[in-house]
C-alpha cells in the first residue's frame, strides 16, 4: 500500500502526526512551567481543556457524520437518469449553504430553534453539506461511462452497478470532500460557544473577554492542532478505501 | 495452455431473430435503426459491419437491450424477450466489449467471475469457473488471476474480456468491436483464439466490427449494413466476396477480393506435404543418408515433444555429428487453423518456399508455396467460369442459402 501513494501523500501522512505531537507537547510544557495568574490557571486546567476538547470533537463527529448520510446518497439520486434535473437547483441551494457566514446561521437558527449542540450541528451540516456533495457528484459522474454499460451489459443490476463499481470508483473524489468537510467543520465549530455548545472556542472568547492572551492563544493552537489531525485522519481514510487497483 | 472441453462444460448457442427492430432517438429525424429483420443460426458467428455511423452498435445493443427498442419484437430460442427484464435477458447473453472494459478495482479473478458471483454460485465453483475460462483464452490462471487488470497488456486485458464474456455459460455473445484496440499483430492471434474457442464451444455470436477483412476471417455470415441499420447483404463471406449485393457492398468489400478469400480457407484445408524430418540429437549422417533418399536436400528439426526448431540445409549440418540443438527461433510456422493469408505471410519470411504447421504445438507437416499459388489460381479460373455462365451477380447471391432471401430488401440503388 504503501509503495503506491506520491511522495506528498507520504510526507504528509508522516508530518502531520509529527506537527500535532510537537504542538500538544509543546502547549503541556508551557502550561506546566508557565506563570499564570488565578484565572488562567482555572480555564486552562488540563481537566477543563479536556472537556472541551471533547464537545468540540463530539459536534465535529456528529455533524460530520450528519453530512455523510445525507450528502452522498443525495449525490447518488442527483446522478440518476431520472433525478438528474435536480442537480443544478439542489447544489445552487448548497452552494448557498455554504455562502452564508456560519456565525450569522449559528446564531440565527439559535435564535429561532434555542441554544445548545443540536443546533451547533445543524448549522455545521448546513456548512459542510455542498462539498460533499459536490464532489460525489463529481466523483460518480467522472466514472469511464464505458465501464458501466459493460457492467450492465454483463447482467449488473442498477444497485449492484452502484454499489459495486460506481462508489467504488468514485470513492477517492468523494473522500477529498469529506476530507475538505471535516475540516472546515473543526474550524466552524469553535463558532459553537457563542450558543452555549461548548468547544473549545470557548478558550478563545474566555481569552478575549477577559484579555488573556494564553488562554486566547491555547485555544487557536488547540483548535489549530484538531484540524490538522482530521486532516491526517481524513487522507489516511483516503488512502485506506480507495480500492485497490485503482492508484 | 490449451484443453479440450467436454461438451457437459458449456452449452451451445440459440437462435436469436430481430423483427422490425427500429430505434427512433427523436420523434422526428431518421431511424437510427429503420425495422431491421435479421435471423442469426444457433451456434454460427455473424458479423455486423458497415461504416461508422449506419446504426450496427445499436442493433447489436438493442439485442441485450443496452439500447430499448422504439419498436420490433426480438426473438431468442423461439421466445420473445422484448418486454422482459433487461438484467435477467443478460444472465443469457454475454458482453464483450472494446478494450475488454474491466472494472479496474477488482482483480482479473474477481473481474472473470463477477457474473456468477451475482448469480450466488459457489465460490469453489467460481474458482474452477475462472481457471478453466483464463486457460480458455490463453492467461495462465495461477500467474494472472490476482492482477489487477492495470497491469495487463491490452491484449491480455481483452482476452479477459472474453473470459467474462463467457463465465455464466451463456448460450450468446455480443461482440463490440472486440478487437480494435489491440496492434495488428495481437488482433490477429486473438482472432485465431477466437476461432478456436468457438469451434469448441459453439455459441451464437453477434460481432461488430467496422474492418471487412475481420468480418471475413471471423464470421460464419456477415451482415452488411448502411445509414439507418438497412440490409445491403446478409451472407456468407464467400458469397459475399463472390457476389456482392450492389455498389454499396462492392465498394465496402474494397479492392483485392482474392486475397481477401485467402482469409477464408484454413492451412488445414489444404494439402500438406511431408519432407524428411529428423530430431534433435540424431546421427548427421544417418539423417544425411535419408534426406538424399528422399531426393531433398533440406530438414526438419523436431524435439524431444515433436516441436519443429528449425529447417535446415543438409549443407548447414556438414560439420556436426549430431543434430544441434537450434539457437534461434522460429519465424515460419504456423497453426493448422491458420487463415491461407496469414500463413502466405508467413511463409515470405522463410528461405524454404514454405511454412511449417502445427497442431496444437506439435509439427504435423509443410504448407509449400506452391500448395496456396495453386489454390490462388483455382479459385482465379473458377470465378471466371462463373462470371461467364451466371451474369448478373444478384442472380447469384440468391442462390446461397435460405436467410439471403429474407435479407433480399436489400435496397437497390445505394451509392457509398
Amino acid at each position: 500500500m504503501w509503495g503506491r501513494l506520491s511522495r506528498e501523500d507520504r510526507i504528509l501522512l508522516i508530518g502531520i502526526p509529527i506537527l500535532v505531537v510537537l504542538i500538544v507537547a509543546g502547549w503541556f510544557i508551557w502550561h506546566a512551567t508557565a506563570d499564570l495568574d488565578d484565572i488562567e490557571a482555572r480555564t486552562l486546567a488540563v481537566a477543563n481543556v479536556a472537556t472541551l476538547t471533547r464537545q468540540h470533537i463530539v459536534i465535529v463527529v456528529i455533524a460530520t457524520i450528519a453530512v455523510m448520510v445525507t450528502a452522498v446518497p443525495t449525490g447518488v439520486l442527483l446522478t440518476r437518469g431520472r433525478l438528474s434535473f435536480l442537480a443544478g437547483p439542489v447544489t445552487f441551494i448548497a452552494n448557498m449553504g455554504q455562502a452564508a457566514p456560519v456565525i450569522g446561521v449559528i446564531v440565527l437558527l439559535a435564535i429561532w430553534l434555542g441554544f445548545g449542540t443540536p443546533v451547533a450541528v445543524l448549522s455545521l451540516w448546513i456548512y459542510a453539506f455542498l462539498p460533499v456533495l459536490a464532489n460525489t457528484v463529481a466523483g460518480l459522474r467522472g466514472v469511464d461511462r464505458t465501464i458501466l454499460e459493460a457492467a450492465r451489459g454483463i447482467s449488473m443490476s442498477p444497485a449492484q452497478v452502484l454499489m459495486r463499481v460506481e462508489l467504488p470508483m468514485a470513492l477517492p473524489v468523494i473522500m477529498v470532500g469529506a476530507r475538505t468537510a471535516l475540516v472546515l467543520l473543526v474550524g466552524s465549530a469553535a463558532f459553537a460557544t457563542f450558543i452555549s455548545a461548548g468547544g473549545l472556542g470557548n478558550l478563545i472568547t474566555t481569552g478575549i473577554n477577559l484579555y488573556r492572551f494564553p488562554i486566547l492563544v491555547s485555544g487557536a493552537m488547540l483548535i489549530a492542532a484538531l484540524a490538522l489531525a482530521v486532516e491526517w485522519f481524513g487522507r489516511l481514510m483516503e488512502v485506506v478505501l480507495t480500492p485497490k487497483g485503482m492508484k | 495452455m490449451t484443453k479440450t472441453h467436454q461438451d457437459s462444460t458449456f452449452q451451445a448457442g440459440v437462435d436469436i431473430e430481430l423483427q422490425g427492430v427500429t430505434k427512433r432517438y427523436s420523434s422526428k429525424g431518421e431511424a437510427a435503426v429503420a425495422a431491421l429483420n435479421v435471423a442469426i443460426p444457433a451456434g454460427e458467428m455473424v458479423m455486423f459491419v458497415g461504416p461508422s455511423g449506419c446504426g450496427k452498435t445499436t442493433s447489436l445493443k438493442m439485442i441485450n437491450r443496452l439500447i430499448e427498442p422504439t419498436s420490433g419484437r426480438i426473438l431468442i430460442d423461439g421466445e420473445d424477450v422484448t418486454d422482459i427484464n433487461p438484467t435477467k435477458l443478460r444472465r443469457k447473453i454475454g458482453y464483450v466489449i472494446q478494450g475488454g472494459g474491466m472494472i479496474p478495482h477488482l482483480s482479473v479473478g474477481d473481474n472473470v467471475g463477477l457474473v456468477p458471483k451475482l448469480l450466488n454460485w459457489d465460490k469453489k465453483r467460481i474458482r474452477e469457473r475462472v481457471d478453466l475460462l483464463m486457460d480458455l483464452v490463453g492467461l495462465d490462471p495461477v500467474h494472472y488471476r490476482d492482477r489487477f487488470p492495470r497491469e495487463l497488456s491490452g491484449g491480455q486485458q481483452q482476452r479477459v474480456g472474453v473470459a467474462r464474456g463467457l463465465a455464466a455459460d451463456p448460450p450468446i455473445i455480443l461482440m463490440d468491436e472486440p478487437f480494435g484496440a489491440v496492434d495488428p499483430i495481437t488482433r490477429s492471434r486473438l482472432q485465431d483464439e477466437l476461432m478456436r474457442i468457438q469451434s469448441d464451444l459453439k455459441k451464437t455470436i453477434v460481432c461488430v466490427t467496422h474492418d471487412i477483412d475481420e468480418a471475413i476471417k471471423l464470421g460464419d455470415r456477415i451482415l452488411v449494413l448502411e445509414r439507418g441499420a438497412r440490409i445491403a447483404q446478409y451472407d456468407t463471406p464467400e458469397s459475399i466476396l463472390a457476389a456482392p449485393a450492389n455498389e454499396f457492398v462492392e465498394d465496402f468489400i474494397g479492392s483485392g477480393s482474392t486475397l481477401k478469400q485467402l482469409s477464408l480457407r484454413r492451412v488445414d484445408e489444404l494439402d500438406l506435404t511431408q519432407p524428411p524430418t529428423a530430431h534433435i540429437g540424431d546421427r548427421v549422417a544417418e539423417v544425411e543418408e535419408r534426406v538424399r533418399a528422399a531426393g531433398e536436400t533440406s530438414v526438419i528439426v523436431l524435439d524431444s515433444r515433436e516441436r519443429p526448431r528449425e529447417w535446415l540445409s543438409l549443407r548447414q549440418l556438414r560439420h556436426a555429428d549430431e543434430v544441434p540443438t537450434p539457437t534461434t527461433d522460429l519465424q515460419t510456422v504456423i497453426d493448422h487453423r491458420s487463415t491461407l493469408n496469414d500463413a502466405l505471410d508467413a511463409m515470405l519470411a522463410s528461405s524454404h518456399g514454405g511454412a511449417m504447421v502445427t497442431n496444437r504445438g506439435r509439427y504435423i507437416g509443410v504448407l509449400s508455396y506452391t500448395a496456396v499459388t495453386d489454390y490462388v489460381r483455382a479459385l482465379n479460373e473458377q470465378a471466371s467460369d462463373e462470371a461467364e455462365t451466371s451474369g448478373p451477380r444478384a442472380s447469384e447471391a440468391t442462390r446461397t442459402s435460405p436467410l439471403t432471401q429474407e435479407s433480399s430488401g436489400r435496397s437497390s440503388g445505394a451509392g457509398a
